[in-house]
């Protein structure tokens, strides 16, 4: 079995070392630094790290000022806050003036399971991707998340990036090549394609295996930007496979599921499943609530099934 | 250092003067808020002719400002173009299709406009943000942030209020355009904001106070905010809205009224000018 690293380990460890190499990122926290990992550039940075307490709101303004005047902010609180209490700033400085904020998400999905549907977040996506301009990062791994750290330091701009509490295998090299806008085959198939983001990525891993042993071919890839996302790479998963599967810890209105429709409606039409919250979920132990919501390896695999049967 | 009688009697020359164009703009455009444009006017003039650093627009080491009250704008455009960093003729496209001048700031689109705003109650965080940005980067500069009193309704200047005192940068001088009166009618009778003096003191603010429309009293209230450097300044300037049109003195209507032809020409009588200059 894979190596298991938490999201938000990789993702504190990376903006660590972002910081030794660029002296122009900043950190600013909601006081939930322990959770988010942001600590760790705070002990290492204490003049760059800026924890504003429990105020999401002035949080994301500071940073934006910060921005306007040549650094490059990381902004980290649970996800759900970040897209909630602290969407104004969001909308009306950073995106709008496109301003190099990195908006780092942190607990989404259902990931902070125990702590129930208040802390869980599940219309995030949707809230930035209808952003102009806004760059839309979901990740899955440790490796991939050290990549998004960096490569949003690189990009012009504003990034959403969208992080896990959750401890997942290690899918990736290091070596990998990460490219925003890029999403990435990890493995082929001709039957159905399953797209899939975040920690989803190994649900449909383990649903393609599944399929496997039914004689069901699934190609997975692992669609790491949301926003701009890979419409070559949607057309191509169509054209091949004809028939598509999202799956997103997220609701299936206006994230993942609702990006390859539109592409493809526009497109190459085919038919598409979406995987995804329909509903608040509960507090629970995280695999269990996933599996609840239809979103385990076995519940992907049946409404594989079930589509390539045309029902 | 106090205004010589030279500087005061130039600024206060200007400050009538762009009233005249003021009304002569948002007249001739039908759109526009001539309410706290005019009580503004002696702050953001004198910070602008007088206090402020400002060899370019985007020189990094110029004093910055955000217009947290963001419908004012009409008056830093008109003190844009009196630094020369837009031409006076743009002046005239103000809030119409293709024009660089917006409605409400914009950052991208404006020579001169430090920070964007609109949504009322963020520009003490940005501007928070870029004092902090100051620090960082060693640089000399003041960023001074224009709130209005009905904007301090809004929880997140209070918000920014505790981080400014938590991270004191230094280099942070928040106004506030005291005019008491809003859209809806005045402070009190919307939702009073209090003694705003005691709740800056309060979040660990030094607080200092004048008159608004005295060009003299707000210079001097800046020079000695400036050497206040082991906490954040807030000045409370007290204004009149609508402040040198009587009719519109103190009138919660004018926050955002058009302008009569009627009107115009009865303002411009009161300010001294004609309907053609």
């Amino acid at each position: 079995m894979a190596k298991q690293i938490a999201i938000r380990d990789a993702f504190g460890a990376a903006l660590k070392k972002l910081g030794e190499v660029n002296e122009r990122v900043v950190a600013l926290e909601a006081d939930v630094g322990n959770s988010s990992k942001s600590i760790l550039f705070g002990q290492a940075f204490p003049d760059r790290y800026f924890n504003v307490g429990i105020a999401e709101l002035n949080m994301t303004s500071m940073a934006a000022g910060l921005a306007l005047s040549g650094m490059i902010p990381y902004v980290n609180t649970f996800a759900t806050f970040l897209t909630s209490r602290a969407l104004d700033p969001v909308i009306s400085l950073i995106a709008y003036d496109h301003l190099d904020v990195k908006l780092c998400g942190t607990y989404s999905g259902l990931s902070d399971s125990f702590d129930g549907a208040s802390h869980h977040s599940i219309c995030d996506l949707s809230a930035v991707r209808s952003l102009p301009g806004m760059t839309v990062i979901s990740v899955c791994d440790a490796v991939e998340t050290e990549k998004a750290v960096f490569a949003a330091a690189e990009l012009s701009g504003p990034v959403y990036l969208r992080l896990s509490r959750a401890p997942a295998p290690v899918i990736y090299p290091e070596n990998m090549d990460f490219q925003v806008g890029k999403g990435i085959i990890l493995r082929e198939g001709s039957d159905i394609a399953i797209l899939a983001t975040g920690y989803m990525v190994h649900k449909a891993l383990e649903a393609a295996k599944m399929l496997e042993k039914k004689g069901i071919s699934a190609r997975v890839a692992d669609i790491h930007t949301i926003s701009p996302i890979d419409r070559d790479l949607l057309i191509d998963c169509a054209k091949t496979c004809g028939k598509i599967i999202t799956v997103e810890e997220h609701s299936i209105s206006g994230g993942l599921g609702s990006a390859v429709c539109e592409v493809l409606s526009e497109t190459c039409p085919v038919p598409v499943k979406r995987l995804g919250l329909t509903e608040y979920s509960e507090s629970g132990d995280y695999e269990e609530i996933l599996e609840k919501a239809g979103l385990s390896g076995a519940c992907i695999a049946e409404k594989a099934e079930k589509l390539i049967k045309g029902n | 250092m106090p205004l010589t009688k030279e500087r005061r009697e130039a600024l206060e020359e200007l400050c009538l003067s762009l009233r005249k164009d003021l009304v002569t703009i948002l007249h001739r455009i039908q759109t526009g808020h001539p309410g706290g444009s005019l009580s503004a006017t002696e702050i953001i003039t004198t910070l602008y002719q007088e206090k402020m650093y400002l060899p370019a627009p985007d020189d990094p080491d110029r004093d910055r400002f955000v217009l947290s009250k963001g419908h004012a704008v009409p008056m830093l455009y008109l003190n844009l173009a009196e630094k020369g960093f837009i031409p006076k003729e743009e002046l005239l496209t103000l809030r119409q299709a293709g024009s660089r001048l917006q409605g409400h700031p914009c950052a991208h689109k404006t020579p001169g406009i430090d920070v964007s705003a609109g949504p009322l109650g963020l520009g003490l965080s940005a501007g928070l943000g870029m004092a902090l940005a100051g620090r960082l980067q060693k640089r000399n500069h003041t960023v001074y942030v224009l709130l209005g009193d009905g904007e301090l309704q809004e929880g997140g200047c209070w918000e920014a209020a505790m981080a400014a005192a938590k991270f004191n940068p230094g280099n942070l001088i928040a106004i506030v355009d005291h005019n008491g009166v809003q859209l809806d009618g005045t402070n009190d009778e919307i939702m009073p904001v209090g003694d705003l003096a005691a709740k800056f003191r309060s979040f660990g603010w030094e607080t200092l106070s004048c008159d608004g429309h005295d060009v003299s009293a707000f210079s001097d209230a800046v020079d000695q905010a400036k050497q206040i450097h082991d906490k954040p300044a807030v000045i409370i300037a007290e204004t009149v809205k609508g402040k040198g049109i009587s009719f519109m003195e103190g009138k919660n209507t004018w926050h955002g009224k058009p302008i009569s032809d009627v009107d115009y020409q009865a303002a411009l009588n009161e300010l001294g000018g004609d309907a053609n200059g």
